[in-house]
């Protein structure tokens, strides 16, 4: 019995600080937050006000070791999506799993891997399967804590003498994970089972290693096991230099001081949070809507239930409330579907804490401080809270990101009231299209692919500047797209072209940050399934104050192309798409053209010489359109930002072509074309109230496609406050709903 | 304490300061006089007296009028009444909800499905600026953006009277 014991570690119980167990402390550490308002209830930050210097120093040393740990162990990765992209990130949590610092990376998942430790600690993980010195833990299940399953966390427990003093954790984003189909972001799982491998918060190692049972479950349940492997050491590796961090600094600090340290510096970051609140928004009531189309119904290869169009839709409404204190509620969001964009309320709260910690507190302590200071509400039922196991998440981001750009939103209509301009951002675009796929590569491998240019899609505009181009993701603040050479080793695609991409951005005084495009051609392999993956009937990044929303996706890929025989007789080839309307691939390319607005599709099989286009999306713009400078609008024209026909319709500029083909501005006709414009603005415009007595009678005809009729009566079933709300709204009967044929 | 002359502030506003000068802007402690400043920035350079308590956005502020009634006003000087109320439903609104309207704004294909999804564009009855577009499916609700609470805001955050 002693050696079964000794082996789950729990003949040296309890391991928590003074004599406590991990969940002892955990529920004494929420009790104090439930009765004071304040982390373990602490009233005075004592190390801080008696050692403010020491105290900082303590923090720029726990940093330093989290981002030297990141640094480092990237490149023990093989994957292109951690080594050059950079989707990894490291924290460190007290022992109860509240975050204390943090690298840079991908920063979502601090809160989320927060979640895992405390389940492990609900679940008695102390006793069993126990915790001790050496031990290696995973998880990458949505329901325990994370996004979805292809982000894989590793997390180390760090002891001293005796007692746990925290845990290092750290995840990476693989390139595979084994769902039912090819690539880490499945588009098609209609339940949690086709998700790929899941690792409930799993003991995985001891002694420092891995177990070797872990390593070939792992190996034979995804499609790329070498980058797994070394994925899974990268990790390792990340916790164990945070490891040998911590303990350098409890030997310098000591092991007291270190837990004041711990305590005390995420009672700051949520005093902190609450205090930039005050100092830059206005308390009030906010309100962001976006949608997502998911136009499934004609697609045979889906369980018959699951052959629907559906329109999703997130209501974010936040209050910003006296004390400073952000409610974010997403009441009134679309029931969970048979289908991978669902969410759980893990992955919710990574998202607001992404963004929070981007927009709010910068240039502050990030940590678990900011999510104390924040209260959610995500339905029951819905999207964003499912209540239900068996739910899909496997592409959780396809309206994760779109709903949360809701949230830039509102802070930037706070941030402009109150003059700092210099924060406010419309939406983040979309990072999509995400091409991912798999079969046999150039080399004759088996391979699985998901490229990571999205993690460099256009930044939202400014309110004082252009958003960034081709800049980021807002799950990857510091994002990357990756050379091209590198993309090529991976995938059996060669690139004929990336470059700019015209007309992404969203128009305005400010436009949105563009994105770009590749053009991609298939390379010796005739064994490919590839799927495009993003929006395509909705627009998913909303303009402000007057700006227009990004370009919306559409598909555009040629089979059984002629582009080989074309290249053998010399004859010119296309590198790009450029504008649609006049299509450089369509003018140059014969072969069958699947060129339309299905921009999320299932795995459809190309050959080589197939051609591909991926193209990535842009921000949202801010202001008139006619206040632009005409200069920067013929500047984005001659750079091939901008076609030189919208210049006139949407930006009202009158545009002269010189001699070397270059635009300039026609100062009078701008004029002259921006008051013709107005009136045209005034002539065809109605007032609002009129615009609602027609739409009102549109509702009571039913006279709009089904599936936003079913979108609103399922809204209202599940919320009956928005039911309320809708209803009022458009003056309808109290027990109004729309008739759809299945349901009537 | 951060702090910046009328003049930097004044450049920020009107876009014309550089990355190497907005970086530091960004990077910095927030300055405390900044609302302000700004107040006193967007009053001068309205054509009208009203008190101006809140700007919203480029074109629009909520005002205090001598009767002590607080209204939404635009820098053309319509107002739009009460401040509690959803300023667009005073507006004037123009739908896009077929492919030749999307496609004055974008080249076909890379719009959104008008079946699904349209555009609404709110502008201001006295000057025809385009105030906010909309991005919703047919039939939703006019989006209600933002209603502050300017007794808190005054009272409590700023330390001031609210009258």
């Amino acid at each position: 019995m002693s050696d079964v014991k000794s082996k789950l570690g729990t003949d040296k119980l309890p391991i928590g600080w003074n004599g406590r167990t991990l969940l002892q402390m955990l529920e004494d550490s929420e009790r104090a937050f439930e009765e004071t308002g304040r982390y373990c209830g602490i009233e005075a930050l004592a190390l801080m006000e008696s050692d403010p210097i020491g105290y900082e120093k303590t923090f720029a040393k726990l940093r330093g070791g989290l981002v030297n740990a990141r640094e480092t162990a990237m490149n023990i990765s093989a994957s292109p999506i951690v080594k050059e992209i950079g989707e990894l990130c490291f924290a460190f949590y007290t022992p109860e799993g509240d975050s204390v610092a943090l690298s840079t990376g991908i920063i979502v998942h601090v809160h989320t891997m927060s979640d895992a430790i405390k389940f492990m600690i609900r679940k008695g993980y102390e006793q069993n399967p126990g915790i001790a010195p050496g031990d290696i833990f995973t998880n990458n299940d949505p329901v325990i804590g994370n996004v979805h399953n292809a982000d894989v966390q590793t997390f180390v427990p760090i002891f001293w003498e005796g007692e746990l003093i925290g845990w290092a954790g750290g995840v990476t984003h693989v390139i595979d994970i084994g769902a039912a189909t090819p690539g880490s972001v499945p588009v098609g799982p209609t339940s949690r089972y086709e998700d790929g491998l899941q690792l409930t918060a799993l003991k995985v190692g001891e002694d420092d290693t891995l177990h070797r049972d872990h390593e070939l479950r792992c190996e034979l349940g995804v499609r790329t096991p070498w980058y797994w492997k070394l994925d899974e050491r990268t990790r390792i590796a990340g916790c164990h230099m945070i490891r040998d961090a911590v303990e350098r600094i409890i030997s310098e600090e000591g092991v007291n001081t270190f837990k004041q340290f711990m305590r005390d510096v995420i009672e700051e970051g949520r005093r902190t949070f609450l205090n930039r609140l005050k100092e830059l928004t206005i308390p009030g009531r906010y309100e962001a809507p976006t949608f997502n189309g998911v136009p499934f119904k004609d697609e045979p290869r889906l369980p018959q239930h699951a052959q629907v169009d559906n329109l999703m839709h997130a209501l974010m409404v936040v209050s910003i409330e006296a004390g400073g204190e952000l409610e974010l509620s997403m009441d009134g969001a679309s029931p969970w579907g048979y289908h991978s964009f669902n969410c759980t309320p893990s992955a919710m709260q990574g998202a607001i804490w992404v963004l929070l910690s981007q927009t709010v507190v910068p240039n502050d302590k990030v940590n678990d401080g900011a999510y104390l200071a924040t209260r959610s509400f995500f339905p029951p039922g819905s999207w964003t809270n499912p209540q239900n196991n068996s739910v899909s998440t496997g592409a959780a981001w396809g309206f994760l990101i779109p709903a949360f750009t809701g949230l830039y939103r509102i802070l930037g209509r706070a941030f402009w009231a109150r003059g700092f301009h210099e924060e406010v951002m419309a939406s983040y675009g979309m990072t999509m299209n995400g091409m991912q796929g798999g079969g046999i590569d150039h080399l004759g491998k088996p391979c699985s692919i998901l490229n990571f240019e999205i993690s460099t899609v256009g930044g939202g505009a400014c309110a004082v500047k252009d958003g960034l181009d081709y800049a980021a993701a807002m799950w990857n603040p510091e994002g990357d797209m990756a050379d091209v050479e590198i993309w090529e080793i991976l995938e059996p695609l060669i690139y004929l072209g990336r470059r700019i991409k015209p007309n992404t951005a969203g128009p305005g005084k400010y436009r949105g940050g563009s994105g770009f495009e590749s053009l991609r051609m298939v390379w010796k392999t005739n064994d490919l399934e590839m799927q495009n993956a993003g929006e395509g009937l909705t627009f998913s990044a909303p303009g402000l104050f007057g700006g227009y929303p990004a370009a919306a996706g559409y598909r555009h890929n040629v089979h059984e192309t002629d582009l080989l025989k074309q290249a053998r007789a010399n004859k010119p080839y296309p590198v790009r798409e450029y504008d649609p309307e006049h299509s450089e691939l369509s003018a140059l390319t014969e072969g069958r053209h699947l060129f339309d607005k299905k921009t999320t599709t299932f795995p459809y099989p190309f050959r080589q010489g197939d051609l591909y286009l991926s193209w990535l999306r842009g921000g949202g713009g801010l202001g008139d359109p006619l206040e632009r400078d005409p200069q920067q609008v013929t500047k984005d024209v001659n750079q091939d930002f901008l076609l030189p026909r919208y210049a006139h319709k949407v930006y009202g500029v009158k545009l002269l072509k010189n001699d070397d083909g270059s635009y300039s501005v026609d100062d009078e006709g701008t004029v002259a074309l921006r008051k013709e414009i107005r009136k045209k603005r005034a002539n065809r415009s109605i007032p609002v109230r009129t615009y609602i007595k027609g739409e009102r009678q549109r509702i009571q005809e039913g006279n709009f496609i089904e599936p936003i009729r079913k979108s609103y009566n399922s809204c209202m079933a599940l919320c009956s406050k928005w039911a309320k709300y809708y209803r009022e709204f458009w003056d309808l009967p109290s027990d109004f709903t729309f008739s759809v044929g299945d349901e009537s | 304490m951060t702090t910046y002359d009328k003049k930097t502030l004044e450049n920020l506003w009107e876009g014309n300061l550089s990355s190497g000068e907005l970086r530091p802007i960004q990077s910095q402690f927030k300055d405390q006089d900044r609302f302000w400043k700004f107040l006193e920035y967007c009053q001068e350079r309205v054509g009208w007296s009203d008190r101006i308590l809140l700007p919203l956005q480029p074109h629009l502020f909520v005002v205090q009028k001598p009767d002590g009634r607080r209204v939404n006003k635009c820098d053309c000087g319509f107002e739009f009444g009460d401040y509690r109320q959803n300023w667009k439903l005073e507006a004037q609104v123009f739908v896009r909800d077929t492919d030749e309207t999307l496609q004055e704004i974008y080249p076909p294909m890379m719009h959104c499905d008008p079946e699904w999804m349209v555009l609404r564009e709110f502008y201001c009855p006295g000057c025809y600026s385009l105030l906010e577009v909309e991005t919703v499916p047919p039939c939703y609700p006019i989006i209600h953006d933002f209603k502050p609470d300017l007794e808190t805001f005054y009272r409590e955050w700023l330390g001031k009277e609210f009258k």
